[in-house]
């Protein structure tokens, strides 16, 4: 059971979450109905494409979805507490205190004229303005210690560190306000594989020490497969399949997801094919009718064409959007 | 004489290690130090100009009119017969007063307007926006001149005047800008972290628009002069009788056809140095302030 949960008991609930962007040329739904939870310590992966409204639905947990994006509806509940229909002054707090984002590009993420520090003395000192700056430093130094960066580095402007040394400070900013959920949209993408996997394992250390949950953002399913607790796999706005990163991997659903798992390089199977999914995603300000993957789907069906399926719970922790499992439905 | 010549060596005393320390500082730290010293000699000249000309620079007839360099008039003489050296010597003083409370004036009205403008956006942006191009549509001088006209002769006025026409160069710069640091990773990154605007414009956008903002000073420095120069040629700047470069540029220039040089090269360096000493000290500033650059 993992929709319509009583929304108490979970870190963060979301429940029928629709952005649109209301361009000239008309509407586009970014995210359509999408509703899921996450619990302290838990690490929920989202993967999709690029422009598969992933990036939309971290922004939109923080209420910071660009122009001339808005959040149609949709409950969001931190601890309870309703983020939707909380006032800008209350959102600020929110953000970087108890929701934290790290950015895709580490390179433009922090500000070229400001030291490293300034940058932690600013972040503590907006939310806690009776923290000294020494005091500030201090904490700055530990979190420094946490995340593996010498701490004289501190005194650095961004331009002097490296890419992955950034993006560690930004995961140490992050951390910095001791938050219950971090958003991490696509933390790796500009690093190298070797940095990558640091990061994500650096991350998935801190997030036990800290005790939050993580939210991690990837058009790469391989990286969250044995990182995550539990993945939502998006296509085209829409929330695909929904599991626990353990039925995902053994028991793949959506042809979609399928697909995307195919696509991994497997070191063991040295003659694999790797096999890439047909066609390019669809423009959203004319989506398909019906399932918005059956164009490229090798299974699609006629009633496909003509309705979208609902989300189906196969079994338990594991919903998919697809007619091929409408028989198989979990009823308990 | 002998309490001015002691703060005179006091001075000195202090600007000679902070030029040590510019020169050690790299190639910026020497356009500082180079211009500052050009800017200072110009102003200090300028200042003991009573004492250190040797005739009336304002009495005319003093030799033969368009008399060339020779030893008694080392830079000659103008169209009345005034010294040019004499001339030289104490013609800065308008200009200078002028082109720094412009560029003052400038900075102060256009820089908050551009950065509200372009961060806010919306309605006001596009009314600014159209306000700052219908100025830019008109030649400088021209406005320059209108509104020198209805503000009357000094220098403040002539500063005013001046800042009217340089507002729009700073607006659009600072707002060009902007809107590229807008959407800068590092501003979405400190409204993620729940900065408010303000901290936002003054710790994230304007440090970042500095080196441009100093750039458009030093041009706007060197345009100031000869603006000014404009404006007392044609009568709107201060009175004929006070020596000034730009009077002096104006109307040497007509006889630049007929060989007469000495007339107006003298006051068109010193114009040129002037311009020369603000430009390497804003060139110089904008690289000693850039972090990318720092060693």
């Amino acid at each position: 059971m993992i929709e319509q949960t009583n929304a108490e008991s979970h870190l963060l609930t979301v429940n029928g979450l629709t952005v649109e962007y209301w361009t000239r040329r008309g509407k586009i739904r970014a995210v359509e109905n999408a509703s899921f939870t996450l619990d302290r310590r838990e690490t929920l992966g989202v993967v999709g494409e690029s422009g598969s409204g992933k990036s939309t639905l971290g922004l939109s947990l923080i209420k910071l979805v660009p122009n001339p994006g808005r959040i149609i509806t949709g409950d969001i509940s931190l601890e309870g507490q309703n983020i939707r229909r909380m006032k800008d002054e209350e959102m600020r707090d929110v953000r970087g205190r108890r929701i934290s984002y790290v950015f895709q590009d580490p390179m433009t993420s922090l500000n070229p004229v400001e030291k490293i520090k300034d940058h932690f003395v600013e972040l503590i000192q907006t939310h806690e303005p009776k923290v000294s700056k020494t005091q500030a430093l201090e904490r700055a130094n530990q979190l420094f210690r946490d995340v593996g960066i010498q701490e004289e580095r501190i005194n650095d402007y961004p331009h002097q560190l490296s890419g992955g040394m950034r993006q560690r400070v930004m995961i140490a900013l992050a951390l910095a306000l001791n938050p219950s959920v971090v958003i991490a949209d696509e933390p790796t993408t500009a690093l190298d594989v070797i940095v990558q996997a640091k990061i994500l394992d650096l991350l998935n250390s801190l997030k036990n020490r800290y005790g939050m949950a993580l939210i991690l953002i990837t058009h790469d399913l391989s990286i969250v497969l044995q990182r995550s607790d539990k993945i939502i796999v998006m296509y085209a706005g829409r929330i695909v399949e929904y599991a626990s990163s353990v039925n995902l991997y053994s028991s793949t659903q959506h042809p979609y997801s399928q697909g995307l798992l195919k696509s991994i390089p497997n070191i063991e199977l040295a003659d694999q094919k790797l096999e890439a999914i047909e066609g390019s995603p669809p423009d959203l300000l004319n989506p398909p009718k019906g399932c918005r993957f059956w164009p490229r789907c090798s299974f699609a069906m006629p009633e496909c064409r003509t309705e979208e399926p609902p989300l189906f719970e196969t079994k338990k922790n594991h919903l998919v959007r697809c007619y091929l499992y409408k028989d198989e439905t979990n009823d308990q | 004489m002998m309490g001015g010549s002691s703060t005179k060596k006091n001075m000195f005393s202090r600007l000679v290690p902070l030029l040590t320390s510019l020169a050690r500082r790299g190639l910026a730290g020497w356009f500082i130090a180079i211009g500052l010293i050009m800017v200072i000699a110009i102003v200090v000249m300028t200042m003991l100009a009573p004492w250190i000309s040797p005739h009336d620079p304002s009495a005319i007839e003093m030799g033969p009119p368009l008399s060339p360099p020779s030893s008694q008039f080392p830079f000659g003489t103008n169209k009345l017969g005034q010294d040019m050296l004499s001339r030289v010597i104490s013609g800065g003083g308008i200009m200078i007063q002028v082109a720094l409370l412009s560029v003052v004036i400038c900075m102060a009205g256009g820089v908050p307007i551009g950065l509200l403008s372009s961060y806010t956006g919306g309605i006001l942006d596009r009314i600014l926006c159209l306000i700052m191009d219908s100025i830019y549509a008109f030649p400088g001088l021209v406005l320059a001149i209108a509104i020198a006209l209805m503000l009357g002769r000094g220098v403040v006025n002539m500063a005013l005047s001046i800042a009217v026409v340089y507002v729009p160069s700073y607006f659009r710069v600072i707002r060009s800008q902007v809107l590229s640091i807008k959407e800068m990773a590092y501003v979405e990154a400190a409204n993620a972290i729940g900065a408010k605007g303000h901290t936002i414009v003054s710790r994230y956008i304007l440090p970042n628009v500095i080196p441009s903002i100093i750039v458009v000073a030093t041009v706007n420095f060197a345009d100031a002069i000869l603006t000014a120069a404009g404006l007392t040629f044609i009568g709107l700047g201060v009175s004929v009788d006070i020596p000034d470069w730009g009077y002096d540029l104006t109307v040497g220039r007509t006889l630049l056809t007929t060989r007469v040089w000495w007339v107006i090269a003298f006051p068109g360096i010193m114009v040129v140095l002037l311009a020369l000493g603000f430009t390497l000290m804003g060139e110089g500033l904008s690289e000693l302030w850039n972090p990318r650059l720092e060693q």
